[in-house]
């Protein structure tokens, strides 16, 4: 809502400064967004008078005038297609100084001296007009200053409301809160009923009264709309960020911004037979004042005449019926439409406007006929004409009801944390409209005003009075209550604790986008399709990730572009993916590494990161979070078919951890050899509380073997054997090397492997570890087909 | 008797040459050994009378031990000399860089995070999740913003159908913990949540901090101090706060929050909007099945990026989510 401060203090003027002004309005919940002068900044700009026009002997488009500033007369060129001899129009003088510091002296146009410039509104900063002179009313005073006559000196203010305050969305609402603030009365302009000069009545019938409890037209015959908007009401609308149209449009306009009434004028020659309210028939069309043709839907509420709609009840009239410059007679429109009828309608045609703005929100529901004659008065004012007697269809059902609501001052001082007395509260209550209806033993009953509707609960009444009497003069205090302790799940690390420790294994985390480009997602995860966004905001954000790697994967792209060859990267966060009917959001953690394993420095050398570096991670990350994971040789269709591995816990999926597919990273443009993993946080999250195991007195024993084994063994075969047939004294087993080479043979590899044994109460004897180790090498080769490397 | 003295000083002599331990161990041996020479004077004794004997074993006995004695320290330079040595061939240089990974970091937005959370775990309040695709019911109705509220417009919500959504705050959550449970609550809500709004100042995609209290007895005042106590903590500064009647659908009364950050030019205090609070409405304890009658209130709700960015001086919020390693690098 953008409105003139000037035009405020008509009504209500606070003896503070403008800056005070927004500065308490703020303060009271109507946000000052902005404001800004209603000029520029200009000084030396009269009334002038254009006493004679003639050609410019050198030049077509030029006219050499003689303009009157008051005391003398000057000559002028001009250029303007709208000047004539009679015209009033603003002069700027030798001497004067347009907005953008720019200087009027004496110059010669083509030859012809000229002293000053005749301007148009844009070159003061008035619009954005800039096709002709801004032509003065002919009642102009000649020599006035300019900023004096069109009283200049004034800001216009826009405020930011909040859906609730629909009563704000005028210079009544604004001046009744400003009053309240500073202890005021605001003074609002008589409006005295019109008397009807003829009978003549709108025929009116409304079908659809649920959208349209109220709808009140007028006959106003015979008007001259070829008059002229004055300019009073030109400026007030211009500040208020409207354009003027005509007078009738100017008019309703104007009531519009000061009552908070939309209205809307017909031309009635356009109606044929009557004006039915109803609800759009499906396909009927219509087509706009904005020129636009809309097809109508059966959810939209129309102003219809007997045999097509003509208007969108409370958004926007029809082009056909229109008032133009020829309209005789007018049929005025003031309606309360119902909010939740109009809720998205505009939206729906793609338009938004100051009336659907308005109906939304909730307007007056008793101000319509105030309206009325407000707007009646004016325009006959402007356009003269004869007003008939003013049709009222209501439907009292289908209004919203007069309520009253309770407020118990108790209750107030807990929610408040304040007790205010009584006085104040009443003081506040009533300054705003509502009435106290019943004072009550503990409280008030309040009667609530038409004009409020977002009032209707107890809180509301305990905000209004926070509101007023200022949060900023609310006490201070600690919140009190009993605080018990938490169950924290010790065999559950934090999130933050994997956090922190990718982020000490060199790990940078990422927080990437969770929509993602389809195409992308193609690629590391072909055979899921990912849940699609009904308004995506663009084609590459337009599903939901089934897997992080469609971030990460772009985010190596962009730092590799931008000459970052080492990237690793981890992130957590949800995965979406469509299970029949169910959503599955499930959180994940995921890295993707590529570049050298270290930084490169004099000893760290520049070996290229590979899957055992990354594996190796991730067991550091296992063994903090206390889980047993198995890495197992799988295909994955984003994976390297030879470098992919599915982990599992307790043979459940967890994740997969494996190179990018050569593949898949030339379609994605990616360099270099990439790692990738990921894995459902929540599977791997909770590992187990410590329990003790008494420390072995006794000797450890070791005891080295080295096998060759065929290429289709893997390490995990061999050490499944080993820990079957090793005896439950095993502590440990590790292989400490892995060859392979041609003098194995084909595919075949040598693998050296240690194995420690340690009782617990006891010394073993060699004899024991002998057969046990014995027993391991003769598993392995009957299981495995294993040889003893000599 | 004179040769034992020029044993003595022949013994000394070569002590004070030699020049390594070994060196040092050969002497020891030549002349204190089994068959040292000095050892072998104690064969002389023999020789003398007993008057004479305890004498000259004395003195025998007292050109050992300057031998001795001699040796003893000449090991100590040595060996110091020695491991000076060893030490100097051994100085390597430090200012050289260490070997292995470097550390990574964080993003900001996990950082901000993070310090939330623990402000207001400390004071109790526990951290609830919730998922990102959400119900309409969740995001909207069961928070006071029925299906033709203007509001709605005010969220520019992502959707999959009329039904579901992205997520619009993390308020929801809140009221998935308080159906799940019983009051009264302290809790915060943090995570990523979505309009669908992309220019210079929004991302479609942020995160937010949410905040809940549900006690028997709270009041507006005591929001106040919550508010204006973490703030004081994050910006770890005695910054001024001030409340500014706003609108949510899901508290009455509502309130802005604005912090002093610097001032105009005529010197009044610049007042930026930081976050959002309120009491909860009752529409939404209702929702909940929570006696609005018995518990009260409040929720605050604000944007983790716009925390960063004022803490940190970050000057483009869609930098969080181009994830450049100059920009996450900043963050460690």
């Amino acid at each position: 809502m953008k409105f003139s401060e000037q035009w405020l203090r008509e009504w209500v003027n606070p003896k503070i400064s403008s800056q005070e002004l927004m500065d308490q309005i703020t303060m009271a919940g109507l946000e000052v967004d902005g404001f800004e002068p209603v000029a520029g900044k200009f000084q030396g700009v009269v009334v002038g008078e254009v006493q004679s026009v003639e050609p410019h002997p050198d030049a077509d488009k030029l006219r050499v005038c003689q303009v009157s500033d008051g005391n003398q007369v000057v000559q002028v060129v001009c250029g303007a297609p709208n000047v004539r001899q009679g015209l009033k129009v603003p002069f700027a003088v030798v001497g004067a100084v347009l907005p953008g510091d720019f200087k009027i002296r004496k110059a010669k146009l083509r030859g012809q001296p000229s002293e000053g410039m005749l301007c148009s509104e844009s070159e003061l900063g008035l619009s954005d007009r800039h096709e002709g002179l801004m032509e003065l009313p002919s009642d102009a005073p000649v020599g006035t200053e300019l900023s004096d006559y069109l009283k200049l000196n004034d800001v216009a203010i826009d405020v930011d409301l909040t859906p609730n305050r629909s009563d704000c969305l005028s210079i009544k609402g604004i001046a009744r809160e400003v009053a309240v603030l500073n202890s005021l009365v605001a003074e609002a302009p008589q409006i005295v009923p019109v008397e009807a000069v003829h009978s003549e009545v709108p025929d009116i019938r409304v079908d659809a009264p649920e959208g349209c409890p109220r709808y009140l037209g007028r006959i106003l015959r015979n008007v001259n709309l070829q008059a002229e908007t004055p300019l009073w009401m030109q400026e007030k609308l211009r500040r208020s960020g409207v354009r003027s149209i005509d007078a009738a449009v100017d008019v309703t306009n104007y009531v519009m911004l000061e009552q908070g009434q939309p209205m809307h004028a017909f031309d009635r020659d356009e109606i044929s037979t009557g004006i039915v309210v109803r609800m759009a028939r499906p396909a009927e069309k219509l087509v706009l004042l904005d020129g636009q043709e809309v097809e109508l839907t059966d959810q939209t509420l129309v102003i219809a005449d007997h045999e097509k709609p003509i208007a969108i009840a409370g958004v926007m009239g029809g082009e056909h019926s229109g008032v133009s410059p020829k309209t005789r007679d007018l049929v005025l429109e003031s309606a309360y439409f119902d909010p939740i009828t109009l809720a998205g309608k505009a939206r729906h045609y793609g338009l938004h406007t100051d009336a659907s703005h308005r109906f939304e929100r909730g307007v007056d529901y008793e101000l319509a006929r105030e309206a009325m004659e407000r707007a009646t008065r004016l325009l006959m004012d402007i356009v003269g004409g004869e007003p008939g007697e003013i049709v009222e269809v209501a439907s009292a059902d289908n209004l919203p009801k007069q309520h009253k609501i309770d407020l118990r001052s108790k209750r107030l001082a807990d929610v408040l944390g304040l007790e205010i007395d009584r006085t104040t509260v009443e003081e506040i209550l009533t300054r705003l409209g509502l009435r106290v209806d019943k004072l009550l033993k503990d409280g008030w009953r309040i009667q609530v005003p038409s004009f409020r509707p977002d009032i209707s609960i107890e809180e509301d009444l305990i905000e209004e009075v926070g509101r007023i009497y200022g949060y900023n003069n609310l006490p201070v205090t600690e919140p009190t209550g009993s605080l018990g302790l938490r169950v924290n799940e010790e065999a559950t690390r934090p999130v933050s604790a994997i956090q922190n420790y990718f982020v000490s294994h060199g790990y940078q985390e990422a927080v990437t986008y969770s929509f993602v480009d389809p195409k992308v997602q193609a690629q590391v995860d072909p055979e899921r399709e990912g849940i699609a966004l009904a308004n995506p905001i663009s084609s590459d954000l337009s599903v939901m990730r089934t897997s992080l790697w469609s971030g990460l994967l772009k985010t190596v792209a962009y730092n590799q572009n931008r000459q970052q060859p080492r990237i690793r990267l981890f992130e957590t966060g949800l995965r979406f993916l469509q299970d029949d009917q169910r959503i599955d959001q499930q959180q994940m953690l995921a890295g993707v590494v590529v570049g050298n394993q270290y930084p490169e420095n004099w000893v760290n050398g520049r070996r290229t990161a590979d899957f055992f570096d990354v594996k190796g991670e991730l067991e550091g990350l296992f063994s903090l979070l206390g889980v047993q994971i198995d890495f197992i040789a799988s295909q994955h269709p984003a994976l390297h078919p030879g470098q992919t591995a599915e982990l599992l816990r307790d043979g459940e999926h967890v994740g997969w951890l494996g190179t990018l597919h050569p593949q898949v990273q030339k379609n994605l443009e990616l360099n270099g050899t990439i790692l990738m993993f990921e894995l459902s946080l929540n599977s791997v999250i909770t590992g187990y509380v410590p329990n003790f195991k008494e420390i072995s007195k006794f000797p450890e024993v070791r005891r080295d073997l080295a096998i060759i084994i065929g290429g289709e063994v893997a390490f995990a075969d061999v050490e499944r054997v080993t820990r079957k047939h090793a005896g439950e004294q095993l502590t440990a087993l590790r292989a400490f090397d892995v060859y392979e080479g041609e003098s194995l043979g084909e595919g075949n590899r040598s693998l050296a492997l240690s194995l420690f044994w340690q009782h617990p109460e006891r010394t073993l004897n060699e004899d024991e570890v002998h057969s046990l180790f014995n027993g391991v090498i003769d598993a392995l080769k009957e299981e495995l087909g294993a040889t003893l490397r000599s | 008797m004179e040769n034992l003295e020029q044993l003595v000083q022949d013994g000394l002599a070569a002590v004070e040459k030699a020049d390594s331990l070994q060196a040092l161990d050969h002497i020891r041996v030549e002349y204190l050994g089994k068959k040292g020479v000095i050892t072998q004077q104690a064969k002389t004794l023999g020789k003398l009378s007993a008057e004479e004997r305890p004498a000259a074993g004395q003195k025998i006995n007292e050109a050992k031990g300057q031998v001795e004695q001699a040796i003893n320290a000449k090991r100590s330079e040595l060996e110091r000399v020695a491991i000076e040595q060893k030490l100097a061939s051994e100085s390597i240089d430090v200012s050289l860089p260490g070997r292995g990974q470097d550390l990574g970091g964080l993003h900001p937005v996990t950082r901000t995070l993070q310090r939330i959370e623990e402000f207001f775990s400390r004071a109790g309040y526990t951290v609830e999740q919730g998922p990102e695709i959400e119900d309409d019911y969740h995001n909207f109705e069961a928070l006071n913003i029925p299906d033709h509220h203007p509001a709605r417009a005010m969220h520019d919500t992502f959707y999959f159908n009329p039904g579901t959504v992205l997520r619009t705050h993390t308020s929801p959550v809140q009221i998935r913990t308080m159906e799940a449970g019983k009051p009264p609550f302290r809790m915060i809500c943090p995570g990523r949540v979505y309009r669908c709004d992309s220019d210079m100042t929004h991302t479609p995609m942020f995160h937010q901090v949410e905040g809940l209290l549900v006690e028997k007895n709270v009041s507006f005042a005591d929001l106040k101090s919550t508010v204006e106590e973490f703030l004081r903590v994050f910006f770890e500064r005695d910054l001024q706060v001030r409340f500014r009647p706003s609108y949510f659908p899901f508290t009455e009364p509502s309130a802005e929050v604005d912090i002093e950050w610097g001032r105009e030019a005529d010197g009044s205090i610049k007042w930026l909007e930081i976050m959002g609070c309120g009491m909860v409405h009752p529409k939404v304890f209702e929702h909940c099945g929570i006696d609005a009658e018995e518990y009260r209130g409040f929720a605050f709700g604000l944007g983790v990026e716009r925390m960063a960015m004022l803490r940190y001086g970050v000057n483009d919020l869609r930098m969080f989510f181009e994830n450049d390693l100059r920009f996450l690098r900043q963050f460690r």
